[in-house]
C-alpha cells in the first residue's frame, strides 16, 4: 500500500501495541485485505512481533489476507437470516458466479462472504454488496443483483 | 462551545433547547437505522426537507432523524407529533403529498397508513399498534426522540440529569445500593446481579480502573445492543459514567462490532459531542469525577462477547479467553479492576438512578426485575425488537405481540439466546421471559435473541446451523470446545444426511454434557445447549432421519428429491430461469422436469415458483 496511507493510519498510534486491531481495521478498510507489506511495517511501526501481527490478522473474521474481488456480496447467515434461506443465496451466487466462498472469482469482480449478523434480522434474508444494504433478498434477486454488477461491469470496460 | 460546568448550566442549557424549539408547531420522527437505513431512509429524510423547504415549513416543522424504533419490516417509518400519526413503507415520492396533505391539512394519507397483518385494518397511531401496544418500551421509546447525533436532543428530556444526581448527591457506595436494589441483572446473557458485580470491582485494590461496555453483539439474530447504541448513545454513555464514579474508574471503552458502521459512527460523534461541552472530561459538572471513554472496534470474533476474550481483544490480542478463578470485576482488562456489562444492562442505569431503584424493582418477576429488549424474527408476522416487562410469557410475545406464524401455518418452536440457548416447542410457551424459568427449560434469555420456527424448519438442522458456527467461532484454545463441538456436529451431519444410527443419540448426549462441564469459557459451556434442546423436545425428528431417512421438514438435502407436479404448474419457466446448475430443462410452455443427476437440491426453484409446484420427497 502506498507510504503516506500507511503513514495516516499510524499517525498517533506508533509504538502502541493495544491498537494492533484498529489499525488493521483502518488497513483492511483502505486496502480491501492486509498483504504481507502491510504486516511488516504494522510490525515495525507499533512494535509488535511479524508473529503477533499475522496471528491477531488470521484470528479476526473482520481480515482478510488475500485481495477481494472489486465488489465484495456479503450475505448475512445470522439465525434469522438463515431461517428464511440465506443458504439459497449463497448457492444462488456461488453458483451463477462460479467462485466458492472467501475466493475471489477469476476475473476479479467479485468475492462471495457470509457474514454472521448485520443486526438487521428483521429485514431478513439481507445481503450487502459493498456498503449497500438489500433486504427481503430471494434468488432471484440474487439473481439480478450480480447481473447488473456484471453489466455495469461492461459498459465500464466499454466505456475506458 | 461553552463547557457545561455545573449542574445549574445543565438546567439552564436544558431550558434553553426547550425553549427554542417551542416555534415548532409539528415534528416529524423518521427512522434512519440500519434497517430503515436499507430501505433507503435516508432518501426519504432529505426528500421531506427539501418538500418543507419548498413549501416554506422549515421553520415550523421540526425533522428528527432518529435511531432505531424497532419495527424495521415497516420501513422507512414516520410518525407526525402531535397526532402520533404513523406512517409506514415510505418512499421519497411520498414526501409531496404528507406534507401538503398532513402537514398543511391534516388530512391522512390512507395508503401510507400501517394495514395490521391480524385484522387487516388500518392503523392511525403508532400507540394503536398491536405490536407496540402489548409492550413497555421503557428504553426503546426514547430512540423516538433523541436524533443520535445531537446530543441538545438527550439533553432536551432530561439527559445526562441522573449523572449530575449521582454526583451531587450520592456517594459511590450509594449508586451501588441503589443498583443492587433494583435488582439489576446483566443484560448480556449471563444474568449476572450487577450490583454485586460493582462491588467487587469497588472493593478491589487500586486506582486505575475500567469500566467497559460490551457491544460486540456476536449473537446472530439479535441487535438491540445496535439500537439501543446506534440510536441512543448518550443513554449508554450516561449509565457508563454512573457506572465509573460507583467503581471507582476513570477511563472507559465502547466495544462495538465494526459489522454495526452505523453504531460506531453515531457512538463517535455522540462522545465528541459529550467532550465539547465537558460532559465528558476533568471535574465534570465542577465535582472531582473525570472520564474518558474511548472506542474499540471488534474484530468479528463471536467469542469475544466474553469477557476475557473481549478485553485481550482491546489490548490489541487475539481473542482467547482465559480461566476465570480470579474475576474480570478485579484482574480484567491490563490486569486492573475491571467493570463490563452489556450495552442494555448500561443503558438500563441512568433510569434506575433518576426514578429509584423502588420503581425499577416493582417491574418484572421475583428473580429478573425490570424490562428485556428481545429480538422477534423469524417465521412470524410481525417482526422486529420487542421490549416486554420480565415475567412476560413466550405465548404473548409470540402471539399478542408477534401476529403468530407468518405463512399460517403452526409455529413449530421459538430459539432463544442464540447459540447459547436452546429451542423450546409451542407446548412450553406457558413459560415467562425470565432468566431462571428458561435455564431451567434448557434455554436461556441470553441476549434475547427470538427466533420463531415454523414447519418448515427442521430442528436437525437448526442444531447444524448452531454447531457449524459454533464449531467456526470456538477460538480453539481449550480441548473440550475444540474437539466436543467438532465431534457433536460430526454426528448431527451424519444423521441429516442419511448416516445416523441409533446410538449416536445417546452419543451425543454424553458429549455435550462432557463439553458442557469442562471446556473454559462460556462459548463451550454453552455450546451444546442447541443440540441438547432440540433433542430433549424434538427427538421425533432426529429418529425420523435415522430410522425412516427422511426429512419432515423438507430441508435436509441428501434425504430429499424434487419433483414438479404437473397438476399446479402452470409452465411459466421460472424455474428454469432460477435454477443456477440449468437442472430444470423443457420446451416453451411445456410442464419442465428437473434433471436429478444435475439437481444439487438447493431449493432455489422451490422458492421461485409461485404456484408450490415443485414438490419435496
Amino acid at each position: 500500500m502506498p507510504q503516506t496511507t500507511l503513514d495516516t493510519i499510524l499517525d498517533g498510534r506508533r509504538s502502541q501495541p493495544h491498537q494492533l486491531i484498529e489499525v488493521l481495521q483502518d488497513v483492511q478498510a483502505q486496502n480491501g485485505y492486509i498483504s504481507e507489506e502491510a504486516m511488516r511495517a504494522v510490525s515495525k511501526e507499533l512494535g509488535v512481533t511479524l508473529l503477533e501481527v499475522y496471528r491477531v490478522a488470521s484470528f479476526y473474521k473482520a481480515f482478510s489476507l488475500s485481495p477481494r474481488g472489486k465488489n465484495v456480496i456479503t450475505v448475512c447467515t445470522g439465525t434469522a437470516c438463515h431461517v428464511r434461506g440465506a443458504k439459497l443465496l449463497i448457492n444462488q451466487a456461488t453458483a451463477q458466479i462460479g467462485v466458492e466462498t472467501g475466493k475471489m472469482s477469476a476475473d476479479g469482480l467479485f468475492t462471495i462472504e457470509n457474514v454472521n449478523c448485520l443486526g438487521a434480522c428483521a429485514l431478513g434474508p439481507v445481503v450487502t454488496t459493498n456498503t449497500d444494504y438489500h433486504h427481503h433478498m430471494s434468488p432471484g434477486k440474487m439473481r439480478k443483483l450480480i447481473k447488473s454488477y456484471q453489466k455495469n461491469n461492461k459498459e465500464e470496460a466499454a466505456n475506458e | 462551545m461553552n463547557k457545561i460546568h455545573s449542574l445549574d448550566r445543565l438546567r439552564n442549557f436544558r431550558q434553553g433547547i426547550i425553549d427554542q424549539r417551542k416555534k415548532f408547531a409539528a415534528t416529524m420522527i423518521i427512522c434512519g437505522g440500519t434497517g430503515c437505513q436499507a430501505s433507503r431512509s435516508k432518501d426519504v429524510i432529505e426528500a421531506i426537507q427539501n418538500e418543507l423547504a419548498s413549501q416554506g415549513l422549515t421553520e415550523k416543522v421540526h425533522v428528527r432523524a432518529t435511531g432505531c424504533h424497532g419495527f424495521c419490516e415497516q420501513g422507512p417509518i414516520l410518525v407526525i407529533e402531535p397526532g402520533n400519526i404513523f406512517y409506514c413503507h415510505l418512499t421519497p415520492e411520498d414526501a409531496q403529498e404528507i406534507v401538503s396533505k398532513t402537514i398543511q391539512k391534516n388530512e391522512i394519507i390512507e395508503r401510507l397508513q400501517y394495514k395490521d397483518p391480524v385484522s387487516g385494518n388500518r392503523i392511525l397511531t403508532e400507540a394503536e399498534i398491536p405490536f407496540y401496544r402489548a409492550q413497555n418500551r421503557l428504553l426503546l421509546s426514547m430512540n423516538r426522540l433523541v436524533n443520535p447525533g445531537d446530543i441538545e436532543d438527550y439533553i432536551a428530556i432530561g439527559g445526562y440529569s441522573a449523572l449530575g444526581k449521582t454526583l451531587a448527591e450520592l456517594s459511590p457506595d450509594a449508586v451501588i445500593q441503589e443498583i443492587t436494589a433494583a435488582g439489576l441483572r446483566g443484560r448480556g446473557g449471563g444474568g449476572f446481579p450487577t450490583g454485586k458485580k460493582w462491588t467487587e470491582t469497588r472493593n478491589a485494590d487500586g486506582d486505575e480502573k475500567y469500566v467497559i461496555c460490551n457491544a460486540d453483539e456476536g449473537d446472530p439474530g439479535a441487535y438491540m445492543d445496535r439500537c439501543v447504541l446506534e440510536g441512543n448513545p448518550h443513554l449508554v454513555i450516561e449509565g457508563m459514567m454512573i457506572g465509573a464514579w460507583a467503581v471507582g474508574a476513570f477511563k472507559g471503552y465502547i466495544y462495538v462490532r465494526n459489522e454495526y458502521p452505523l453504531a460506531v459512527k453515531n457512538t463517535r460523534i455522540a462522545i465528541q459531542q459529550a467532550r465539547d461541552l465537558g460532559i465528558l472530561g476533568e471535574n465534570i459538572f465542577g465535582s472531582s469525577f473525570s472520564f474518558d471513554i474511548e472506542i474499540a472496534r471488534g474484530g468479528g470474533a463471536f467469542v469475544c462477547g466474553e469477557s476475557t476474550a473481549l478485553m485481550a481483544s482491546i489490548e490489541g490480542k487475539v481473542g482467547e479467553p482465559r480461566a476465570k478463578d480470579v474475576h474480570t470485576a478485579v484482574d480484567g482488562l491490563w490486569h486492573k479492576p475491571t467493570t463490563l456489562n452489556n450495552v442494555e444492562t448500561w443503558a438500563n442505569v441512568p433510569a434506575i438512578i433518576h426514578n429509584g431503584s423502588a420503581w425499577f424493582a416493582a417491574m418484572g418477576s421475583k428473580g429478573s426485575k425490570g424490562t428485556k429488549i428481545l429480538a422477534l424474527t423469524g417465521h412470524i408476522k410481525n417482526t422486529g425488537l420487542v421490549e416486554v416487562e420480565m415475567g412476560t410469557t413466550l405465548n404473548s410475545v409470540v402471539f399478542d405481540i408477534g401476529g403468530g406464524s407468518s405463512d399460517g401455518k403452526a409455529v413449530k418452536a421459538v430459539q432463544t439466546g442464540g447459540p447459547s440457548g436452546g429451542c423450546l416447542p409451542v407446548d412450553k410457551f406457558h413459560l415467562p421471559v425470565d432468566f431462571d424459568e428458561l435455564y431451567a427449560a434448557g434455554s436461556m434469555i441470553g441476549s434475547g435473541g427470538f427466533v420463531v420456527m415454523g414447519q418448515n424448519t427442521c430442528m436437525v438442522d437448526v442444531a447444524k446451523y448452531f454447531l457449524t458456527f459454533l464449531q467456526d467461532e470456538s477460538c480453539g484454545k481449550c480441548v473440550p470446545c475444540r474437539l466436543g463441538i467438532d465431534r457433536m456436529l460430526e454426528i448431527v451431519t451424519d444423521i441429516t444426511e442419511g448416516r445416523g444410527k441409533p446410538e449416536q443419540l445417546d452419543l451425543l448426549e454424553e458429549l455435550g454434557a462432557t463439553t458442557s462441564e469442562t471446556s473454559l469459557c462460556g462459548l463451550g459451556k454453552t455450546a451444546a445447549n442447541p443440540a441438547l434442546s432440540t433433542l430433549r423436545y424434538f427427538r421425533e425428528e432426529y429418529e425420523a432421519h435415522i430410522h425412516n431417512k427422511k426429512c419432515p421438514a423438507g430441508m435436509c438435502q441428501a434425504l430429499i428429491t424434487y419433483q414438479i407436479d404437473s397438476e399446479t404448474c402452470t409452465a411459466c419457466g421460472a424455474c428454469m430461469t432460477a435454477c443456477p446448475y440449468k437442472a430444470i430443462t423443457g420446451e416453451k410452455k411445456q410442464i419442465p422436469t428437473i434433471q436429478l443427476e444435475l439437481c444439487q437440491k438447493c431449493g432455489i426453484c422451490r422458492s421461485e415458483c409461485k404456484f408450490e409446484s415443485i414438490q419435496v420427497n
